[in-house]
């Protein structure tokens, strides 16, 4: 790493299996402040394994990962979380009775570790904060909604929104476009990345995504790691990565190969 | 979110009990001893609602009700402690202390191994209670009129001595309870409720919103417990007994976990149905009073409260009112 671009995260050697079912085998894996990391992958290859080994639901049986030179390998969730990781879910994991306001001051007072028996949730500057972020992504017109009256897209946004409240300077998001409409995927990323870009402060957030959209990966990460079975396969730049023969075999499919080749 | 503030909270608090303090003046004497009583319950009531709004229901509150009451009859008795207000004090804390070590552990829990976990510990002290001589053991024993500020009153002056204090208190703690519902915790307890995960990943501990919910359920399920042994004048296992219990459960699911003030509307209607029922149906009036409860639960699964908070106004994005 260059001590421009140094090394926020270091997974090292990690382990996980499930049975006989091997999640991740001798990780190791380092990523850079600032980059735009897009893990790829079929179904059960090993990526939101990885993602819940870094922000701790899962522990790893061996391995290490560093924070900034931090061992945090056995820490729980919420410290990691502290310590500037947050993530987002496939499925997003919102307060469906709240409303989205709600959602946002829950989130925003979690990770500010506020837990006053007397202060208001609700007092106006944590308002003021919570608002902001949600008109960054497009969403202000439904504070005052209950989240479950609301489509899934929105749900998607909303719960890139809640982790983005803590200011982390490292963010996963797990499948930020499953689940939207083709013609809304790119709408929906643009809108993620320009709120990350516009809510930064002068500080870079890492950011890594799990994505199965090639044309989203293309456009959006700056390195690419696609994994197989538990193992990374390929690291590199999206062009090489995508054109890599491991990749197009057990990833992409030969489909996409050909499509290519046709252009 | 419905739109509070303390300042509002305090004035409401306080005009319900002059208002509360003056039907004590007019009213029958048994119907101010009945409210007494009412009261009293009410307030474990509003502990279990506190522990609704973090997703837990717990079934063993006489383990509470009872500390409370044995601390202030205890203190009465053996150490000639009277004033009514440091009785209700030091079953409040006792409670409280009592919870303290199986807070942490019964946080991890929630649904039925929750509401069994609590259920076994009240049990466990209607065991003791039963077999401890030193504690009056199956019989309980009585306590006599207490003071307030160094005042005896005479035996017409305390029915109304104990409403006026029974009145202030719940007043207070609902006031307390509505203030506490609208922090910080009160809505992360909300979160917990709809997605502990979350909660979780976005920093704070479950554990810790559970446990802290789980105390001041005591805390208030203790004065509850002072209380009515000061109302009643006797104190036996039976408040630690599990049908105890569940008569502070269905008091709170028939308030629901979105309001506070719920809490004591349902009391006094889960009494006059019941009065009501075995004036009328002498012989089964427990099938009327499950009948009732069956009939709230099919058309109110979220309680009294949740009609009530529909007709108060909504919080705006603006933040608290002023």
């Amino acid at each position: 790493m260059s001590p421009a671009n140094p090394s926020l995260l270091s997974a090292k050697s990690l382990n996980r299996s499930f049975g006989a079912v091997v999640a991740a085998a001798d990780i190791s894996i380092d990523i850079a402040t600032g980059e735009r990391l897009c893990l790829i992958g079929s179904n059960g290859a090993g990526k939101t394994t990885f993602v819940n080994m870094i922000t701790g639901y899962l522990k790893p049986s061996a391995g290490q990962i560093l924070l900034d030179g931090e061992d945090i390998t056995a820490l729980a969730p919420r410290q990691i979380t502290h310590r500037g990781v947050a993530r987002s879910f496939q499925i997003p994991q919102l307060c469906m009775h709240l409303t989205v306001l709600d959602n946002m001051l829950a989130s925003l007072h979690c990770s500010r570790g506020h837990r006053s028996f007397f202060q208001s949730g609700h007092a106006p500057a944590a308002v003021a904060e919570c608002l902001g972020l949600l008109e960054r992504f497009d969403l202000a017109r439904h504070a005052s909604r209950p989240v479950m009256e609301l489509p899934g897209g929105v749900r998607k946004l909303l719960d890139i929104a809640m982790a983005l409240t803590g200011h982390p300077k490292l963010l996963m998001l797990d499948e930020p476009t499953s689940g939207v409409s083709a013609e809304e995927k790119f709408m929906t990323m643009d809108t993620v990345i320009n709120a990350i870009d516009r809510g930064t402060q002068g500080r870079p957030v890492t950011v890594v995504f799990v994505e199965h959209d090639m044309d989203i990966v293309e456009r959006y990460a700056s390195r690419v790691i696609a994994f197989y079975s538990g193992r990374v396969i390929a690291d590199d730049s999206p062009a090489v990565v995508l054109e890599d023969a491991e990749v197009q075999r057990y990833v992409t499919g030969s489909a996409r190969a050909t499509a290519g080749e046709a252009a | 979110m419905i739109a509070f503030s303390a300042r509002r909270v305090s004035l409401v608090g306080a005009l319900v009990f002059l208002v509360l303090l003056g039907l004590g003046l007019v009213l029958p004497k048994w119907l101010v001893f009945l409210s007494t009583i009412a009261l009293s319950n009410g307030l474990v009531s509003l502990g279990i609602v506190l522990m609704m709004r973090c997703g837990a229901v717990p079934f063993g509150q006489g383990l509470v009700f009872a500390a409370g009451g044995y601390a202030a009859a205890l203190l009465f008795n053996r150490l000639g402690i009277t004033d009514v207000l440091a009785l209700c004090l030091a079953g409040g804390v006792t409670a409280f202390l009592i919870a303290l070590p199986f807070a942490p552990l019964l946080a991890r829990y929630r649904g039925i191994f929750f509401a069994m976990l609590t259920l076994a510990l009240s049990m466990v002290l209607y065991g003791i209670l039963m077999k401890s001589d030193a504690l009056g053991g199956s019989d309980g024993f009585n306590v006599t009129r207490p003071t307030l500020f160094g005042f005896k009153p005479q035996a017409a002056q305390s029915t109304l001595l104990l409403w006026g204090v029974t009145a202030g208190i719940s007043c207070l703690m609902a006031a307390l309870a509505r203030v506490y519902c609208d922090s910080t915790r009160g809505l992360l307890s909300l979160a917990v409720r709809e997605n502990e995960l979350r909660v979780e990943y976005l920093g704070m501990s479950v554990v810790n919103l559970v446990a802290w919910n789980y105390l001041l359920a005591a805390f208030v399920g203790g004065l509850g417990g002072a209380l009515s042994v000061l109302a009643l004048g006797h104190i036996d296992p039976q408040f630690s007994y599990w049908t105890t219990s569940g008569e502070f459960v269905f008091v709170a699911i028939l308030a629901g976990h979105q309001s506070v003030t719920a809490v004591f509307v349902s009391l006094l209607l889960l009494e006059l149905v019941r009065s009501f029922s075995s004036a009328y149906f002498p012989n089964t009036w427990q099938l009327a009073l499950g009948i009732f409860l069956l009939l709230v639960i099919r058309f109110l699964p979220d309680g009294l409260g949740s009609q009530m908070y529909r007709l108060l106004p909504q919080r705006t994005t603006k933040g608290d009112l002023p």
